[in-house]
């Protein structure tokens, strides 16, 4: 009866959980590259080197993805009255935030979607990322049980709620009418991908079901610690499930080894580094950082789409963070950390513990 | 009350699960703003032994009634 119970208030995040998998081995073998099919901070990356913020030219390309997740949450959120713009809830350190989790995802190599796609392929890394990632969650589980706010957010204009969206999608048609603004890399992680209407379409369909649903990687293991809520969490596991899923019938169908798309261990995994103290701290940033801004960056790009700014605030920090990431070295590669990966990584959680500590209000009676 | 308004997810959970581990009141009423912070309050006050009653208000608010069961 519990049980039953379980699955009728969560099918929709679960089934959520499924398709965000499913898209992103779809969209690995369509060209996206391999265990990389969905990853936010990776396309968030490629759109910063598209529109030249980093001259990285091997991560230049305006992910279509990004597009179809926040215009297809904008839409979704409109026809269900949901589309409430709102903001001014530390705008200034909310863009801080969301360049910091870029950095140490980009340290780690993969957004908390990306770290469960990894696992699915394998990667242990990945399981050291999520080790980070969840004592990041509970550090600042910690601050926000203390009183850790951000302030409050107020109701905004119309304008200020599209302006992301439009924003996004005015970039997005100058790219593919062939306006040459845009870069576009012709070798390394930027050059593979999708075709664009493809990546659009799927990228719709994330957008609207994760914002009907509230899917979010930060949420899953904050709510099944602080509440006792575990439907999130079950979409988390969905997704490690449908990527596993998707990889094994890849291998078959093209009557390949299993180890092609699943080998599990530390080396010789795609787009992944085995620097274990780094990949672990650079995901405790990503938990840390997105736990107090209230979403992972998959959250985020939806709650932009539902016209808040706060949030699109943090994706645009996000953006920053990954143009200082490649600019100033800090991303890492397939070889290992950048040269200055480490030293970012510190001053990030550094930033992070003095924002938690200087932003704990008093009780409210 | 806890005016829970303009706080974005998960403070207005928080807000709720403090004051009742705090003060394990009989009744407790609490405004939000918007959809999921019905949805999460309503979910943990509903795990906590309470049961909840939603009034719609002007402006897309709502108050809710938390009650022990």
């Amino acid at each position: 009866m519990k049980k039953e119970n379980f699955f009728k208030r969560h099918w929709l995040v679960m089934l959520c959980g499924l398709i965000v998998g499913a898209a992103a081995v779809v969209l690995s073998v369509l060209g996206n590259p391999k265990n990389m099919g969905f990853c936010i901070a990776c396309f968030l990356r490629d759109i910063a080197g598209a529109t030249k913020l980093h001259q990285a030219g091997v991560v230049q390309y305006f992910r279509p993805e990004i597009v179809g997740i926040v215009v297809g949450a904008m839409l979704m959120a409109l026809v269900g009255k949901e589309f409430k713009p709102k903001g001014g809830s530390s705008p200034v350190l909310r863009f801080t935030l969301g360049a910091a989790v870029m950095v140490g995802a980009l340290v780690f190599l993969g957004c908390p979607l990306r770290m469960v796609i990894r696992i699915g392929g394998g990667d242990l890394n990945a399981v050291i990322g999520l080790v980070g990632f969840i004592l990041g969650i509970l550090l600042g589980i910690v601050f926000l049980k203390k009183g850790f706010s951000l302030g409050r957010a107020y109701k905004q204009s119309k304008v200020e709620g599209f302006t992301f969206p439009v924003m996004l999608t005015f970039g997005f048609i100058l790219t593919f009418i062939g306006v040459s603004f845009f870069a576009s890399s012709e070798s390394g992680p930027g050059s593979m991908h999708a075709p664009w209407y493809i990546a659009l379409g799927i990228g719709l369909i994330v957008g609207a079901i994760a914002q009907r649903s509230r899917l979010c990687m930060v949420g899953g293991i904050r709510d099944a610690v602080m509440f006792k809520e575990f439907g999130l969490l079950a979409a988390f596991g969905c997704i490690i499930l449908a990527v596993l899923g998707g990889n094994l019938l890849r291998a078959l169908i093209e009557g390949v080894p299993v180890s092609t798309y699943i080998k599990f261990g530390f080396e010789g995994q795609p787009i992944a580094h085995t620097e274990w103290l780094w990949n672990l701290l650079g995901m405790t940033v990503v938990g840390w950082g997105c736990a107090l801004l209230g979403g992972c960056p998959l959250r985020q790009l939806i709650l932009a789409g539902e016209g808040n700014s706060d949030s699109a605030i943090t994706v645009l920090g996000m953006l920053a963070g990954a143009a200082a990431a490649h600019t100033l070295k800090t991303a890492s590669s397939a070889d290992g950390t950048g040269v200055n990966g480490p030293v970012a990584t510190i001053v990030c959680l550094v930033f992070l513990l003095i924002v938690s500590v200087t932003h704990l209000r008093k009780e409210q009676s | 009350m806890i005016d829970a308004r303009c706080l974005a997810c998960p403070l207005p959970v928080i807000q709720v699960q403090r004051a009742i581990e705090k003060n394990h009141p009989a009744t407790l009423e609490v405004l939000v703003d918007n959809n999921p912070a019905v949805q999460n309050v309503t979910r943990f006050a509903n795990h906590s032994g309470y049961t909840v009653t939603v009034k719609p208000l002007e402006d897309d608010e709502f108050s809710l009634t938390l009650t022990k069961a």
